[in-house]
């Protein structure tokens, strides 16, 4: 069992918070993704867990041993580098083979597992070849290998793909999956890009300046994101929002006259794609500025009511700058915030 | 095109010659003979060559000692200068103390003071503890010297390595101590041996400190200040020969890294 239980771990450099109270709990075998901006601390959360930075309160346990104070060296996890950290001075076996060897491993295990790594990664041809040799895509399946190769409870991934190009980076992704899935390794996996985050995980946990703003499966904190941050962050392209006020118990947007909750001050969240186009009475007016075709769709942004908005339309749809249209959100995709601290507001209120 | 290459090239031979021509000449006279050395115009190709300037020089008593002594001072600097220098260095590189920034500056205003002014005062200080007129004095006193560089320049070696490996290596079962002999040193060897050598030939060249601390066992350097003081011109010239040729052989041997911690790119 390995499963991760991070308990009210704050971290603070000199004045500046990194880390306020993180509470998470992640279940053993699960994928979880750190996402976030850059700077909002899941970085730092990631190199908590890891040991190589030390918290300034809280605590750590893995599959219910606390691990807090030791060093990362007995906290028995692997760890995979943003810059791969590949040891150039070894060869691709003796990198491979590094956390084995370190731990005092038997030759005969040492050796099957480094296999066993090899061939999950396709890295097999290159084991005698050094890093110096490979390019980026190689070594980074050189740091994964030897992140599995000691077969660790629990694996911390910081960024890996964010230094290799998009191609290659589709491919690896697909790749981890499913070579993650296989090894039902517990892993915390940290990325500001939300496309990997919702690809690879279980769950996602959405960090913003040093607080967890919403975790949920990626399907959920899409759909039913916690806060305009969440869902201003996730999704591509992101929710949009409107400001309104509300009277008697209804919001005016455009022709539509809309049931809001009973708050004063609102925000109407809608996604891109929620939005469907329709008559000028049954709908509000919309500017198009900018037509982006994406082969899937058309991408539009413009003006309504003085909020940009960005609409996912049809593939087949004309648009040109300056076009006024009509849209209308389609029943049941509207997302209530409260104006005055962000957050959303619960699904049930009327 | 042609014309910026022109200068650049001459330029290049303007540097060539500015350390190359007074080596040419140093080798000329030492292997010349006297009237060589005594010539007017100067040749750049002499007639004939004898190494027998060279081996007189060498059979001059005491040379084979004091050379001893130099080796000894060298070699003691060497390892001072690493021992107390990387650590330093490491400690520079990795972590971020208070004073980090002065520190650096101090470690370079050692090279401020003349070592004119010091010699007195040390040489009692010496005499009080028993160092005067002993290698092991004229060590502790080169490495003083030689230590700025030794700090600085590992400094920037370990920078250079990036501090990811470290953490690899501690995430994968290596103690502090363990990472560094593992990971850090391996990677960082051959710019340390190249600070080693480079420590070594500042010692085998410096020739104040050493003729005011020593006086019976003198390195080559303050030997040489005595001896050839009175001796003919070619003698001198086969003295001069004799000190520059290893401390051109080492800086050559370790020139890439030289150049590479220097921040000039030739990788």
């Amino acid at each position: 069992m390995a499963d991760i239980l991070i308990d009210g771990i704050a971290k603070t450099f000199g004045r500046t918070v990194a880390l306020e109270r993180v509470d998470l709990r992640i279940a053993d075998g699960e994928f979880l993704a750190l996402l976030g901006p850059s700077g909002c601390g899941k970085t730092t959360l990631l190199r908590i867990i890891a040991g190589l930075e030390t918290q300034s309160s809280g605590r750590v346990l893995i599959g219910g041993r606390d691990i807090s104070a030791l060093p990362p060296r007995k906290r028995g996890l692997a760890m995979v580098f943003q810059n791969y950290a590949v040891f150039p001075h070894m060869t691709v076996r003796d990198n491979v083979s590094f956390g084995l060897r370190m731990n005092g491993a038997e030759p005969a295990r040492t050796a099957r597992q480094v296999e066993r790594a090899a061939a999950l990664l396709q890295i097999g041809p290159y084991l005698d070849r050094y890093p110096g040799q490979l390019s980026g895509g190689q070594r980074q399946r050189v740091a994964v290998a030897r992140a599995l190769a000691v077969e660790p409870a629990v694996l911390l991934m910081d960024e890996p793909l964010s230094n290799l190009d998009a191609l290659l980076r589709l491919e690896m992704r697909a790749e981890l999956k499913s070579v993650l899935h296989a090894a039902g390794t517990t892993t915390v996996y940290v990325t500001h890009d939300q496309t990997e985050a919702m690809g690879l995980s279980d769950r996602i946990a959405v960090l913003h300046a040093g607080r967890i703003e919403q975790i949920g499966t990626p399907a959920d904190i899409y759909a039913h994101p916690a806060t305009m941050f969440v869902g201003g962050f996730v999704g591509s392209p992101p929710m949009n929002f409107f400001a309104l006020q509300r009277h008697n118990n209804v919001v005016q947007l455009g022709a539509l006259t809309l049931p809001a909750p009973p708050v004063d001050k609102l925000v109407l969240g809608i996604r891109g794609e929620d939005l469907e186009e329709c008559s000028p009475e049954a709908g509000f007016p919309f500017t198009v500025q900018v037509a982006e075709p994406m082969g899937s769709h058309l991408l539009l942004t413009g003006m309504a009511f003085e909020h940009r908005l960005r609409v996912v339309a049809p593939a087949d749809r004309q648009a040109s700058p300056g076009l006024v249209m009509h849209f209308r959100p389609l029943p049941g995709r509207i997302r209530w915030m409260d104006a005055a601290t962000g957050a959303a507001i619960a699904k049930g209120a009327p | 095109m042609t014309v910026r290459r022109g200068i650049f090239l001459s330029g290049v031979a303007m540097l060539c010659a500015w350390t190359l021509v007074p080596i040419w000449l140093v080798a000329l006279g030492a292997v010349g003979g006297r009237d060589v050395v005594n010539a007017w115009p100067k040749t750049f190709f002499p007639g004939s060559t004898s190494l027998a300037t060279l081996r007189a020089f060498l059979d001059v008593q005491g040379v084979w000692s004091a050379t001893l002594v130099s080796v000894e001072v060298a070699v003691l600097c060497m390892a001072f200068s690493l021992l107390l220098g990387a650590p330093a260095g490491y400690a520079l590189a990795r972590y971020n103390f208070r004073g980090a920034t002065t520190y650096r500056l101090l470690i370079l205003l050692t090279r401020a003071f003349p070592v004119g002014i010091l010699a007195l005062p040390l040489a009692i200080t010496f005499i009080r503890l028993d160092l005067y007129d002993r290698p092991l004095g004229v060590a502790l006193i080169h490495t003083a010297l030689a230590l700025p560089f030794a700090v600085l320049v590992s400094a920037s070696l370990f920078q250079a390595i990036p501090r990811e490996f470290e953490e690899a290596a501690w995430v994968f079962g290596c103690s502090r101590l363990r990472a560094f002999l593992r990971v850090v040193l391996p990677l960082a060897l051959p710019g340390i041996a190249a600070t080693a050598i480079f420590a070594f030939v500042i010692s085998w060249n410096e020739v104040f400190a050493a003729a005011v601390l020593t006086v019976r066992h003198r390195t080559l350097t303050a030997y040489l200040l005595t001896v050839l003081a009175e001796s003919p011109l070619h003698v001198q010239f086969a003295g001069g020969f004799v000190l520059i040729v290893p401390s051109v052989v080492f800086i050559f041997l370790v020139r890439k890294h030289l150049f590479a911690m220097w921040g000039i790119a030739n990788r």
